[in-house]
């Protein structure tokens, strides 16, 4: 892939502090900060699915954030189409959010209680100024159909849905401003296996007739193995893995995602195992080791593993790993 | 008669939009030894069916049908002796363990309570059956964290003290209300496989709820999927996985992507459960069913048993099959 990546991740660091109690402050204690992005390094391309998966705390959610520029990073550089994306001002920031749009996990918190669904999709039309508000009252029924809703849905409150119709609300929330991007986290995870189906054969559906850029970040390795191109894996704040789907799935590199993929339970009850694939627990944020961040839990650890910070490596054309370990 | 045997479980709660059938009439058998999974989606009264086993729901909810453990009827039991059984030779561990721990008293005390309770061991016998509780499940450092507080595990390690505690009375049943759902995927790998070791090596049942099919195939010998209140479908793992007769069971298979097809659509069942204040006449799948008839919307069908140990509640499985 010699074309330039749409999204360029860049060395991308966010802290988080820790709130501090008077007694920290007269003590003069070291202000403790939660690293949740620790040097992230991704390309994303124009049309693909790039799938984002990691255990609770890797960050990924953070990522996903930063991607949509809800949060800045406090290191780093987010390149979009080509151009950084630190422009602060109002109108640059309108101009990147009509381009680049966010779906999220809640369901139930994502809406606004007191809008119908007409309200909610009229606001996101009216402020990126998409047209006319004559043209409002078309569009908005092009949108509940394009998500396969019924058209009595626009004069609806939220909690007239169900969860999987409350995503496909927020997937049109999205969708509205016809952007390039659409990231998308833990959009499912809350929503039962039948409904998770017909969420997922829409996102597909979608991407293949808009043309959409996705980010799906979910915490399911069959989802995600399912929707995605390529795929990045996340470990306390960093990628230590990335690579097309199947070279991923059938060849990890990275002992962390070969734990990871063990680890998923099998659909097949006669591949069932009887030991535990990892170890051990994610060290806490708060104090991420030096080196690498997995030492504490790898069972193929040495010496340079405990000093040295492992960067990612190209083993393959576009699979790359970050380990010291001779492939 | 050994093992658990539930008939004609039912379980009503009245709502202002009237009266909810969480469980309609479920018949169950969890033989000594044997893992059973109760499987379902969010309101198919999987959790409700394992808390009226060890009648936990409170009125206005009420709760009818036999319960037998071990021969003895646990709906005709007193408080007293229900009490015994309860965290006993049955004990029950939960979904969120922060809010089924105390969160001022330290994991030893939790784990010495449940010791008087149901064993004759003294102080100092206690302390010592705790920590080894405690080393039992797996927590690293036994013996120094008797004495922290909940709020000072992750949620992996609360699961095992939460295991820790029902383990105390060395019980005979484990009931398992999605024990590893907060839990990720690693940590969930590691606790599924703790549960199958003390099974073994306590010759304990385990009765498990889960929305996981994953989970049913790694922890499961058998399987009921229950739709809107009912069981719809009884198997071996194997079969249940291989064979599944149901449309409902083949929809909700099918809706979990697998390996080797990747980026096609996913076969899922269209519309969304029906309301339990509500339900549909005769069988409540009939409404997102592909092989529904007027036959089907017309009498509940019963279940139906077609091969050993395989039954299903559907009256065209002959077709579905095919």
């Amino acid at each position: 892939m010699t074309a330039e990546p749409l999204i360029a991740v860049r060395g991308v660091h966010k802290r988080f502090p820790v709130r501090r109690s008077a007694l920290d402050w007269l003590l003069r204690r070291e202000v403790l900060a939660v690293q949740a992005l620790a040097g992230v390094d991704l390309d994303i391309n124009r049309g693909e699915t790039l799938g984002v998966v990691g255990e609770s705390g890797c960050g990924k959610s953070t990522l996903a954030r930063c991607l949509v520029r809800l949060l800045e990073p406090d290191e780093g550089l987010i390149r979009f189409d080509g151009k950084p994306t630190d422009d602060r001002s109002r109108e640059g920031r309108r101009r990147f959010h009509r381009r680049v749009q966010i779906t999220f996990q809640d369901p139930y918190s994502a809406l606004n209680p007191r809008m119908t669904v007409r309200q909610v999709l009229a606001e996101a039309l009216a402020v990126h100024r998409m047209r006319p508000a004559s043209g409002f009252p078309s569009r908005i029924a092009e949108l509940l159909d394009l998500v396969r809703l019924p058209q009595d849905a626009a004069d609806r409150l939220p909690h007239a849905f169900s969860g999987g119709q409350r995503q496909r609300i927020g997937i049109a929330r999205a969708l509205a401003v016809e952007p390039d991007v659409l990231v998308a986290d833990e959009l499912v995870s809350a929503l039962d296996v039948s409904v998770q189906a017909q969420v997922i054969n829409l996102l597909l559906d979608l991407q293949g007739r808009l043309g959409l850029t996705v980010v799906f970040v979910a915490h399911d390795l069959r989802l995600v193995r399912h929707i995605s191109h390529r795929v990045a894996v996340m470990y306390l704040g960093r990628v230590v893995e990335v690579g097309p789907t199947e070279a991923l799935f059938s060849g990890p590199v990275h002992p962390y995602t070969v734990a990871l993929l063990a680890a998923a339970p099998d659909l097949n009850p006669r591949r069932r195992t009887t030991r535990a694939a990892t170890l051990g627990e994610l060290p806490s944020p708060l104090a991420i080791p030096p080196g690498c961040p997995y030492q504490t839990r790898c069972p193929f650890v040495f010496d340079r593993c405990r000093t040295e910070r492992p960067v990612l490596t190209e083993h393959t054309p576009g699979h790359a790993a970050a380990c010291h370990r001779p492939a | 008669m050994t093992g658990l045997q539930v008939r004609n479980l039912t379980t009503l709660f009245d709502t202002p939009r009237g009266q909810a059938h969480a469980v309609d009439g479920v018949d169950l058998d969890v033989a000594p030894g044997e893992v059973l999974g109760l499987v379902g989606e969010s309101g198919s009264g999987k959790s409700v069916t394992l808390r009226s086993i060890l009648r936990l729901i409170r009125p206005p909810g009420r709760v009818t049908g036999q319960v037998a453990w071990q021969g003895r009827d646990l709906m005709a039991l007193g408080p007293a002796a229900l009490r015994q059984v309860r965290g006993g030779e049955i004990a029950m561990i939960f979904q969120e363990p922060m809010s089924a721990l105390n969160p001022v008293l330290t994991v030893r005390a939790q784990i010495e309570e449940s010791l008087r309770a149901h064993t004759t061991l003294d102080r100092a016998g206690r302390r010592r059956r705790a920590a080894e509780l405690l080393d039992r499940v797996g927590m690293p450092d036994a013996t120094r964290r008797l004495d922290d507080y909940p709020h000072q595990f992750s949620g992996g390690m609360r699961q095992r003290v939460m295991i820790a505690i029902a383990l105390a009375s060395e019980p005979k049943l484990l009931l398992a209300d999605e024990p590893t759902t907060a839990l990720d995927v690693t940590i969930q790998d590691q606790i599924l496989k703790l549960l199958l070791d003390l099974r073994d090596s306590m010759g304990m049942s385990v009765l498990f709820v889960t929305h996981d099919l994953g989970v049913v195939a790694a922890t499961c010998d058998r399987v009921a999927v229950m739709y809107a209140g009912r069981v719809v479908e009884m198997a071996d793992v194997l079969d249940l996985f291989d064979a599944p007769r149901h449309p409902y069971t083949r929809g909700l298979l099918g809706s979990v992507p697998r390996g080797g097809a990747e980026r096609t659509l996913l076969t899922s069942v269209e519309g969304t459960p029906p309301s339990l204040t509500a339900l549909p006449p005769g069988c409540a799948f009939a409404p997102r069913c592909g092989w529904a008839t007027e036959d089907c919307r017309s009498a509940v069908p019963p279940m139906e048993v077609f091969a050993r140990g395989h039954a299903v509640a559907c009256i065209h499985h002959q077709r579905v099959a095919a």
